[in-house]
């Protein structure tokens, strides 16, 4: 490392030192050296005020201010606060809460059967050739059905009541979850792995200590994309055929033009897929400590 | 080749490799190969990139098998790779006791690491360390389970010269503390000559050439007999009058 001394108060060049001197030079110091201007500080924030944020509250006061001034018709586009007044009417009248509960329900059953299979089978595949032979060429082919294209058979099958509904997101959820945890196992540094049958340690310090930890990142990858996909099971059972939950909720919506209504339910759809990601970026932070990606080095 | 007689004096301890044939393909790496190393004693295996070194050296290990002769080496043994290989997920504690069980585990590999200067360090992740750092923790690591037998493969080419010296005082201070046999593969000289008890060259999948080495410390940083042997180990390598 070259190292370079420069005199305490730092002298930040003008325009017309950089003409006097026939070489450009440049003089690092300190980021806290620089001292930033107030006026600086102002202009950022007036720039961006609310960081990533800034876009769609700008879109949404914009959206509000077209429908307040008549732009938008009510029955296309009514305005953000009519929605969220929608919703509050929705939720007092012991309509929304159900309908949500109903709904999570279903998710939560299905991600619970779907996670449990996917896991349970991608890590014998990945730990073992005969589960890899097992389960591979299987899931292989189903992950080519598109998701909404097994709803029909499925509704032969089961019929259209909640088995239906709850098959259709695990099946979104589990898909995925095998692929990806499969891929994570078989992808461990196989040095890793012969550095520790080395050390002597047992095929269980193996597994927990290096194949476990190792394949992580790649079970929150599975992870992110059986949520996301559990989400569009949801959406998809219940639009089909439902009589309770946030799909019935919008499909009458549609049925009775109530666009509002149409509108709560996509934004709490959009909020369960946020929060999902919130969960496994938090599973990320806590799991990953020591990738590099999480801190400078 | 003379080292067959010694064999049989040999044969209950340190490592003893016979008529070792290796092929990959057509190509025999390892043709009729003779080895054999005592107790404790530090064996440096000298030789250029694909002659084979890295071939025997996995051959000790266990991690590859023969094609013909035969290996006995220590049951317990551990090996020094050139990357460091640590477990990025571990901290540096959890990556010595890898391989060890019991209630003193984590004291003994404690020690270990105080050993190779690295205490304080126990809860760091592998990524905070410098390479001579990592590279200290994977010598903990193969030290730390007292084996029989350590087998180095260039541990320390990815270092810097001036780490590289640190880490030759730290093995002559491990030597005297451990008393395993000890094989060290390099392409350096100057390594060699520095660390070892015997320097093999290695040509044409054999043993070419052996050479005790019985000098002082100081006189294996400069004297006549350390330019002698440097310039009989070059001629072995066939490098005679070139440097």
């Amino acid at each position: 490392m070259t190292e370079v001394r420069i005199p305490a108060p730092a002298v930040i060049k003008g325009p017309d030192a950089a003409t006097k001197n026939e070489r450009a030079r440049e003089v690092f110091v300190p980021r806290g050296a620089r001292r930033r201007t107030t006026l600086g500080t102002l202009r950022e924030r007036l720039r961006w005020p609310l960081g990533v944020y800034t876009t769609p509250v700008v879109i949404l006061i914009a959206w509000e201010a077209l429908a307040r001034a008549g732009v938008l018709t009510k029955t296309y586009a009514p305005a953000p606060t009519s929605i969220v007044n929608s919703a509050v009417d929705l939720w007092q009248q012991g309509v929304l809460g159900p309908d949500l509960a109903i709904s999570l329900q279903r998710a939560g059953l299905g991600l619970a059967l779907g996670l449990t299979v996917g896991i349970v089978a991608g890590v014998l595949g990945g730990l073992l050739r005969s589960g890899e032979y097992l389960f591979n060429g299987v899931v292989q082919v189903l992950n080519t059905i598109p998701l909404l294209a097994v709803l029909p058979l499925m509704i032969v099958w089961f019929g259209i009541d909640e088995l239906t509904k709850v098959l259709l997101i695990s099946f979104g959820a589990g898909v995925p979850m095998y692929l990806n945890l499969f891929a994570a196992i078989r992808g461990v540094d196989q040095r890793l792995i012969e550095m520790t049958r080395t050390t002597g340690a047992g095929t269980w310090r193996l597994v927990t200590r290096v194949l476990v930890p190792g394949s992580l990142p790649g079970f929150l990858v599975g992870l992110r994309f059986s949520l996301a996909y559990s989400v569009l099971g949801l959406v998809a059972a219940e639009t089909v055929n439902a009589d309770q939950g946030l799909g019935f909720l919008i499909t009458q919506g549609q049925t009775y033009l109530q666009t509002n209504q149409v509108f709560v339910g996509l934004v709490i759809y959009s909020l369960l897929g946020l929060l999902a990601d919130q969960f496994v970026r938090a599973l990320e932070r806590v799991l990953l400590r020591w990738r590099p990606s999480y801190e400078a080095s | 080749m003379s080292s067959a007689v010694a064999t049989d004096l040999r044969r209950s301890t340190g490592v003893v490799v016979e008529r070792v044939v290796r092929r990959f393909g057509d190509r025999t790496v390892l043709d009729q190969l003779d080895l054999t190393i005592a107790d404790g004693e530090l064996v440096i295996l000298l030789g250029p990139s694909g002659c084979g070194k890295s071939t025997l050296l996995r051959l000790l290990a266990g991690l590859d098998r023969p094609d013909g002769g035969r290996v006995e080496v220590p049951a317990k043994r551990a090996i020094v790779f050139q990357a460091d290989r640590l477990l990025p997920w571990q901290r540096v504690l959890r990556n010595v006791t890898l391989g060890l069980h019991g209630p003193d585990a984590e004291q003994r590999a404690r020690d270990v690491l105080a050993e190779v200067g690295l205490s304080g360090r126990e809860r760091a992740w592998p990524k905070e360390l410098s390479g001579g750092e990592a590279q200290r923790v994977s010598l903990a690591r193969a030290l730390v389970s007292e084996p029989g037998l350590v087998l180095l493969d260039e541990p320390f080419a990815a270092l810097d010269a001036i780490t590289r010296l640190r880490m030759h005082d730290l093995v002559r201070a491990l030597r005297t503390r451990h008393q395993a046999a000890m094989l060290l593969v390099t392409h350096d000289i100057d390594e060699a000559i520095a660390l070892a008890d015997r320097v093999l060259v290695m040509s044409d999948g054999r043993i070419g050439g052996s050479h005790e080495v019985h000098l002082s410390a100081a006189d294996r940083e400069a004297s006549v007999a350390r330019e002698e042997l440097r310039a009989r180990l070059l001629e072995d390598l066939g490098l005679a009058g070139r440097h």
